[in-house]
């Protein structure tokens, strides 16, 4: 419990450090009459995979999609790169959670979308789908169709696409939420190494709090009505050793149940 | 649409294509089209006439009759489909196959057997609305949930018990569903029974209107129908949307 | 010959596809699977047996059997005037049907995607559909007389609005998060609609336009029987004219069968080419 503590301690100091990607001043969200957002003030780290964690209703879909320029805020601003954000950039590239991939194109049209937008000719646009297919370990399956994969198959296609654009930060809806346990966990342990191999910012929301924790470099805890920040954790876990390993350590399991006994209020 | 900040209701729209057509009237472009507000000083007049009063009691019954008889025979049809493989497989491809086919050639036939008069349009506003009646109580038994017979299996219901107060309740919207495009396709029908017979009921009226080219009338009719089959429509929505709170939680 | 579980939802909400789960134990339905060609024989079998029957009795002096009607098709196909009838019939069914598809499907894009169109049409053909058109053929024949053009008016007159509607729908039941997909991208507004929004559309747009054949089908019906005698209707008229009830079943008969043949077809393409992927979820 101690090592968590400290380590949540440096977390805090290094809140405002010096190379944030993604910067998230004063946002606030209205739909109408109901507040789904207040004055959050936030700071995302090159290279760091951020969690957005927290019960439902509390806005963290919404946050991560005024991130992604998807949805305005009602005030506030987002900076990516130092430039404020007025709608969806280059930079950034979404992961559905329910993958949204386009049932009438195959793997290596779904993966090459995001390049076929911006009008790379296809050879080329082939050429940088096929090598992500390969990453993402959906070698062989290009002409497949979205409703011959399952479901963990299919997010496999919403990252590889994702990826494809090159994209200095990725912004992760529940990617892994429409996907088995089993598979589940194969694909934490497959993201951490991407994370690893990319270089690149992950902004990833779950409501799972183990996943949270395995996976972040921080977790940034949310509170419901009207969404605001509660906390914010970073696990510190020693990735070196082996998945198995981790989540039985001591130091995982402590980082978890703090963070329960942080949520067990908002659960009905 | 919202204008200047104000959200306009999409039916304010029929208002401006009523002044449209108003405009277009007063302009004289062409008889069929008089202006409307003669066309409703027409209907005030049309609806106070005997001839018109008899024509829609006429059209009514007929309506009435066969509306009653397509549910009737519609719904346990369709629940008996939903529920008996066999039945399923030989109504099947009958009712698929007339729920779109071309019924308004299958009135002159109805018309011999039946004679020029009410009968004939009954059968047409039957056969025009039963089909439809028929393949959604099918698709409402069929979609009832297997949790919810298990659950009533589990708790020691009998088959004649899960029948009535699980599968007939949980069917019930598309039920309603279907007898709402079902009293759609009978004013259809009624309209079509009546101008192909076009002895009696509104088919004389319009018969009468068109031959004397009395387009005032003929418009007020057609109005009085559309508005009629809109209500009817709006009715039979409104009390979905009381049973639907069941419906969206599926 | 498989056809939906429920046009009614086609016709009512778009988009909403439910799907019926399996009610009945999975070995009989395996069986009815297997033996599906067996129950559409069967099928025939009983109402044309019971037709049959009902012509020997007889039930009504106008009522031929089957194999008087038949015989009656057989002739007329024979002689040549069942395929001159069908050559004039189709006609104005394809052109309507052609310029109804053309324009309905723009029309309704266009509501789907613009608010200010869809204020401003929606309510109108939401009218239209729900409204006995029927009423308004006789109209046709004051300006447009009693030739093709008149017929093709009264086929657009029905199929059009069941058209427009549907595809205002599908547009309108497009998956938001294709949507939003496209324009995390920088999709333009174009590539959204060209590569998102219409394909996504695309099966309900067509299943719109079968519905709409259906309409123009009645629409021609209508129009050969009210306005002007050829085609099939003047086959039904004539031969009801000189009690030739056999002839006059065979050519009832065979334009709904024509209907039917038809639109099943077009549901084998829409389920066969369109949608690669009917089993999504």
């Amino acid at each position: 419990m101690t090592k968590a503590a400290l380590a949540r301690t440096d977390g805090l100091q290094t809140v405002t450090s010096d190379d944030p990607v993604v910067q998230v001043r004063d946002i606030c969200k209205k739909y109408g009459n109901l507040e789904a957002l207040r004055g959050i003030n936030l700071e995302f780290q090159r290279g760091k995979l951020t969690t957005l964690l927290g019960p439902s209703g509390c806005g963290k879909t919404t946050l991560l999609k005024i991130i992604a320029g998807l949805v305005p805020a009602t005030t506030g601003e987002i900076r990516v790169n130092g430039r404020a954000v007025t709608g969806p950039g280059p930079e950034r590239a979404f992961v559905f959670q329910d993958f949204a991939l386009m049932p009438w194109a195959t793997v290596l049209r779904n993966v090459g979308f995001g390049l076929e937008l911006r009008g790379v000719e296809s050879v080329e646009r082939n050429r940088i789908a096929c090598r992500y297919i390969e990453q993402v370990g959906l070698a062989g399956f290009e002409d497949k169709y979205p409703h011959e994969l399952s479901g963990g198959m299919r997010q496999r296609v919403g990252i590889a696409r994702a990826f494809a654009v090159n994209a200095d930060v990725l912004l992760l809806d529940e990617p892994f939420s429409a996907v088995d346990e089993q598979n589940r966990r194969k694909f934490q342990e497959d993201l951490l190494q991407l994370v690893e191999l990319e270089k690149k910012t992950f902004i990833f929301v779950t409501h799972s709090i183990e996943e949270a924790v395995y996976v972040s470099d921080r977790i940034v805890l949310l509170s419901p009505r009207p969404g605001r920040i509660s906390r914010v954790i970073d696990p510190s876990i020693d990735r070196s050793a082996s998945p198995d390993e981790i989540r039985r350590n001591a130091s995982y399991l402590d980082v978890v149940e703090e963070i329960w006994q942080g949520l067990r209020q908002y659960a009905e | 649409m919202t204008l200047f900040g104000i959200r306009i209701p999409m039916l304010a729209s029929l208002v401006l294509w009523a002044l449209v057509w108003e405009i277009v009237g007063r302009l004289d472009l062409i008889f069929l089209i008089p202006p409307l507000t003669s066309v409703i000083a027409a209907g005030f007049e049309l609806v106070q006439t005997g001839s018109w009063q008899s024509a829609t009691t006429i059209t009514l019954r007929s309506f009435a009759l066969g509306m009653t008889l397509a549910i009737a025979v519609g719904v346990p049809l369709g629940v008996l489909m939903g529920r008996v493989k066999v039945i399923d497989n030989i109504f099947g491809l009958w009712v698929n196959m007339f729920v779109s086919a071309p019924l308004s050639a299958l009135v002159p036939i109805l018309m011999i057997l039946f004679g020029l008069g009410e009968t004939t349009v009954f059968v047409t506003v039957f056969l025009f609305a039963v089909w439809i009646i028929v393949l959604d109580a099918r698709a409402g038994v069929m979609q009832v949930p297997t949790s919810l017979i298990e659950m009533g299996r589990s708790y020691g219901a009998s088959r004649w018990t899960i029948f009535t107060k699980i599968i007939l309740l949980s069917a019930l919207p598309e039920i309603l569903a279907g007898i709402r495009i079902g009293l759609i396709r009978g004013v259809k029908g009624v309209v079509i029974g009546q101008i192909l017979v076009s002895v009696i009921g509104y088919g004389e009226l319009f018969e009468l209107y068109s031959r004397s080219f009395d387009m005032e009338r003929f418009w007020a009719l057609t109005i009085l129908l559309f508005a009629a089959a809109m209500m009817l429509s709006a009715a039979v929505e409104h009390f979905e949307k009381r049973i639907e709170y069941y419906a969206g939680a599926r | 010959m498989q056809m939906t579980a429920s046009p009614a939802k086609i016709d009512d909400a778009l988009g909403t596809s439910k799907k019926a789960p399996a009610t009945v134990g999975a070995g009989l339905r395996r069986f009815a699977d297997e033996w599906r060609s067996f129950w559409v024989v069967l099928s025939l079998a009983i109402l044309f047996g019971a037709w049959e029957i009902a012509g020997r009795v007889p039930i009504s002096y106008a009522f031929p059997t089957f194999l008087e009607t038949l015989s009656a098709f057989g002739e007329m196909v024979a002689d040549g005037s069942m395929i001159r009838a069908y050559f004039l019939t189709l006609q104005p069914l394809l052109l309507g049907v052609a310029i109804s598809a053309l324009f309905g499907i723009g029309l309704g894009v266009v509501m789907g995607l613009s608010e200010k169109a869809e204020w401003l049409l929606a309510p109108v053909f939401i009218v239209l559909q729900a409204a006995p058109m029927a009423a308004l053929v006789p109209l046709v024949t004051f300006v447009y007389g009693i030739g093709l053009t008149a017929k093709t008016l009264a086929v657009v007159m029905l199929a059009l609005p069941v058209i427009v509607l549907n595809s205002y729908k599908a547009v309108r039941h497009v998956n938001p998060s294709l949507v939003d997909m496209c324009r995390s991208f920088q999709g333009t507004r174009l590539q959204q609609i060209f590569k998102v929004i219409i394909p996504d559309a695309s099966p309900v747009l067509f299943a719109g336009l079968r519905l709409g054949i259906a309409a123009g089908f009645i629409g021609v019906m209508l129009a050969e029987l009210l306005i002007t005698p050829t085609g099939i209707g003047d086959l039904i008229t004539y031969h009801r004219s000189v009690a030739n009830y056999a002839h006059m079943y065979a050519a009832v008969a065979s334009i709904i069968a024509v209907s039917t043949l038809t639109l099943a077809g077009l549901q084998y393409v829409e389920t066969h080419f369109l949608r690669p992927e009917k089993r999504r979820k």
